[in-house]
């Protein structure tokens, strides 16, 4: 069925579309598919590495951080960076905690209550830095601290416990036999997909980021692009909240510490460049995926989790690296 | 005293130098002509120690030397002053003259004692620059002044000059060849690379021609002509440099009064017609730019009264102005135009995404048949449309910025520097262009710093100086010095 609707779409020059995708992510879907094919035939990990349930652990693993990805994206495609979504993540969450724990708030409400955490503190940055020059880096890095802050006060820096049952469906819950986190990861992937490469919206960040003062020739309202991006970006780290507030029966205010800087390595792993102006949301899954299937991995090889940040690092400084010297070749 | 010989030089897929040989007699300007891409900036950077050469050889007072980086250059008494500049805007003229050689004891900067001598070194050549001002409050002729002054002070011998003309007003071109003689005069040789062809009768004593990376001659500027040397260029008879077929114009289509800025822009007033090109001549920083950003709602708080088709209209952003079927194609490509990561296609139709993305549906089809007309009709010279305008030459560049704004079928087409750094060829034919557009009803406002082009292409033109428009003059009374004239009123 795939196979035909890209057949069909050849004529339009679609068939070119995916070949360019695969030739310029030559490098990290090589990466991918080797890490993949390593782990399972390697023989610590070849018994779990390739079962169903172990596939759908680490889809679950890497949800939350593909949610602040498909934001970070955006906003670094944008020419920015948004420092403030792991601390996002810790105050949507235990707010939405304190919803159904401490007022005894139907969950529903709890989950609006959550995403507009994110929504707010996005609108906030998006507001300051679509109206002044002050660097975005700054704009996230004081609210941030803010955010991460007011989670603490809130909480007086322990968990907030949720003991209802029903909490749990979003975060660890079930569909037959997929995670719901999948499941709106998937639904989040496809809408971000959507946005980049469909719409007007879409063109306009690229055009923004590429070159903000032609994009103002243009006539592309230019303020209202950056606004809309991080408020984007701050409800994706408001779900997140959530979904990592579900899974673990609490909003814990030390939630989502250094997400931010999962999501960054997701997005530069995935080819996006920190100059702005290009980069594309494939790149970033393949980038997330990368990342999540070497923490399993090293999990499953049962691998000191210092070690783990080691090769992580390294990991991401060989992918950046592959992508100086791919694009050092094309210059010259 | 410079002489290279049969050098070559390859990158992968292109043959850039193919047995090029130039040689430089002190005391001489020898000008490197050819159109983009014809190997003159990868010869510069071979002498200047960027590339070295696959094969070939240097020759300095006749002894043989070797150039294999930057360093190597300024030991052999090369200096090049590159198109763009490269000072550091945060940083004093002195600081920048002595860059890398800063003057003290140890690791400590003896700052007045740089400053003196940097002043003492403005001095010496009648520059009216304060060695202890910031670069970046200087004009970008003042810079360009401190550069030379940089690379007198390295007893630099061989001055390379890449299109140092390109974004200053008249008078200052007159200071800077002033400069020039002064340094011909001491014995240094230098080597010229412009696009305008009236320079180089003015200040150059021999021209060599580069063509596709070869070597094509080299000439005495005094025993040939303007048309030889175009010919010698493009490699062949460009007939009709020029395009233009007057008509009688038709009714006013825009028409602007008492436009101001506050600043650079001070009531400004006039008015088109359709089916005519109008000029917009005047030195740099006349103003001509801003008009035409506040006609287009780029300016916050500017004022005046703009009628289109004799309605009134209010234009405060671009969007209002691209309704009202105004087009403006902007001076600094680079800064103000180009999505340079993005391919082809994302730039030629950036202003025209609701004709094909409908919601979440974007025809593809559409897109490509829209972006290829306009390849076509411009005869951009681009392998495919996925690829990225940054590879493209300043000629092609231009065309796609130029299809952009014709994509949205303007009326009026405000063009702020058409041929900025676009070489001869795609010159000429995007004069055949505008000629074409004219013709089809359209109205061509066109700012132009090169009086040839301007004299050549326009209906009428008028003459802008200090915010005010001073005059305005019909094409078969303009001169190079009547415009003078009114630009310096």
């Amino acid at each position: 069925m795939a196979k035909e609707t890209v057949k069909k779409a050849g004529a339009a020059g679609n068939t070119n579309k995916a070949v360019v995708f695969i030739k310029e992510n030559m490098g990290i879907i090589a990466a991918f598919l080797v890490l993949s094919v390593f782990l399972s035939v390697f023989p610590a990990t070849s018994g779990s590495f390739l079962t169903a349930k172990n596939i759908f652990n680490v889809l679950r693993q890497i949800s939350t951080n593909m949610l602040l990805a498909c934001g970070m994206t955006m906003v670094i495609i944008l020419g920015g960076i948004d420092l403030s979504v792991g601390s996002i993540i810790a105050l949507s969450g235990v707010l939405a905690a304190g919803c159904v724990s401490r007022y005894g708030l139907p969950i529903i409400a709890a989950l609006i209550v959550g995403v507009l955490v994110g929504l707010v503190i996005g609108v906030f940055n998006g507001f300051v830095i679509s109206t002044t020059t002050i660097p975005p880096f700054i704009v996230t890095l004081a609210t941030m601290n803010i955010a991460r802050g007011l989670a603490k006060v809130y909480t007086g820096g322990s968990p907030v416990r949720v003991v209802t049952k029903e909490w749990q469906f979003i975060g660890a819950g079930y569909v037959g036999f997929v995670p719901v986190p999948v499941i709106i990861m998937i639904i989040v992937l496809i809408i971000t997909a959507l946005i980049m490469n469909k719409t007007k919206m879409g063109r306009h960040i690229y055009a923004v980021g590429g070159n903000p003062q032609a994009a103002v020739f243009s006539g592309i309202k230019v303020s209202r692009v950056k606004f809309f991006v991080h408020a984007f970006s701050g409800v994706m780290a408001g779900m997140a909240g959530i979904i990592l507030a579900s899974r673990m029966y609490s909003g814990q205010p030390t939630a989502g510490e250094g997400a931010e800087m999962d999501a960054i390595a997701a997005v530069v792993v995935g080819g996006t460049s920190m100059a702005g102006g290009s980069g594309k949301i494939g790149g970033t899954i393949i980038g997330a995926l990368i990342i999540g299937i070497l923490n399993n991995g090293l999990n499953l090889m049962n691998v000191n989790s210092f070690w783990q940040d080691v090769v992580k690092g390294v990991v991401i400084l060989l992918a950046v690296f592959i992508d100086y010297v791919k694009n050092s070749k094309s210059k010259a | 005293m410079l002489k290279m010989k049969h050098i070559h030089k390859r990158f992968p897929g292109v043959y850039a130098l193919n047995d090029v040989s130039y040689e430089l007699r002190a005391g001489e300007v020898h000008a490197l002509l050819g159109e983009n891409g014809a190997g003159k900036s990868t010869l510069i950077k071979v002498l200047g120690g960027i590339y070295s050469a696959d094969e070939g050889e240097i020759y300095i007072d006749g002894k043989k030397v070797e150039i294999n980086g930057v360093k190597d250059a300024q030991n052999n008494g090369i200096a090049i002053i590159h198109q763009e500049l490269v000072l550091v805007p945060h940083m004093t003229v002195a600081e920048n003259i002595f860059l890398g050689r800063e003057q003290g004891q140890g690791i400590l900067i003896d700052h007045r004692k740089m400053t003196e001598e940097a002043q003492r070194l403005l001095d010496a050549h009648e520059m009216n620059i304060k060695a202890d001002a910031l670069i970046k409050d200087l004009t970008i002729a003042q810079q360009q002044m401190v550069e030379i002054v940089k690379a007198i002070s390295y007893n630099s011998r061989i001055l390379v000059m890449d299109e140092p003309t390109s974004s200053i007003s008249d008078k200052e071109v007159a200071f800077l060849f002033k400069t020039m003689r002064g340094l011909t005069a001491k014995g240094v040789g230098i080597v010229y690379i412009s696009h305008k062809m009236s320079e180089l009768e003015e200040i150059c004593d021999r021209v060599t021609i580069m063509r596709d990376g070869q070597y094509v001659g080299t000439e005495v500027v005094k025993e040939t002509t303007k048309d030889d040397l175009i010919a010698m260029m493009v490699g062949r008879e460009l007939t009709n440099y020029y395009t233009r077929d007057y008509l009688e114009p038709g009714e006013i289509v825009l028409k602007c009064e008492n436009i101001s800025d506050g600043k650079m822009v001070k009531n400004a007033g006039f008015e088109i017609h359709k089916g005519e090109i109008v000029g917009f001549a005047g030195l740099v920083g006349a103003g001509r730019s801003e008009t035409m950003k506040c006609i287009f709602g780029l300016t916050k708080g500017s004022q005046g009264d703009v009628y289109v088709k004799r309605n009134k209209v209010n234009i405060s952003n671009p969007v209002d102005a691209i309704k009202h079927g105004l087009a403006l194609v902007p001076e600094d490509r680079k800064l103000e135009g180009l999505y340079k990561v993005q391919s082809v296609r994302f730039n030629s139709t950036i202003e025209i995404l609701e004709r094909f993305i409908r919601g979440v549906s974007v025809d593809d089809r559409k897109e490509i048949e829209i972006t290829q007309k306009y390849i076509d009709m411009m005869a951009t010279k681009t392998p495919t449309q996925e690829q990225m305008i940054g590879n493209l030459s300043g000629g092609n560049q231009q065309k796609v910025m130029i299809s952009r704004w014709l994509a949205t079928n303007p009326d009026i087409l405000i063009l702020d520097e058409p041929t900025r750094g676009v070489d001869v060829g795609a010159k000429s034919e995007i004069y055949a262009i505008m000629n074409q557009l004219v013709k089809e009803g359209m109205a061509i406002i066109m700012i132009s710093s090169e009086l040839p082009e301007i004299i050549n292409m326009s209906d009428r033109i008028y003459v802008m100086s200090e915010g005010r428009v001073t005059g305005c003059l019909d094409h078969d009374e303009a001169t190079q010095e009547s415009i003078m004239q009114l630009a310096a009123n």
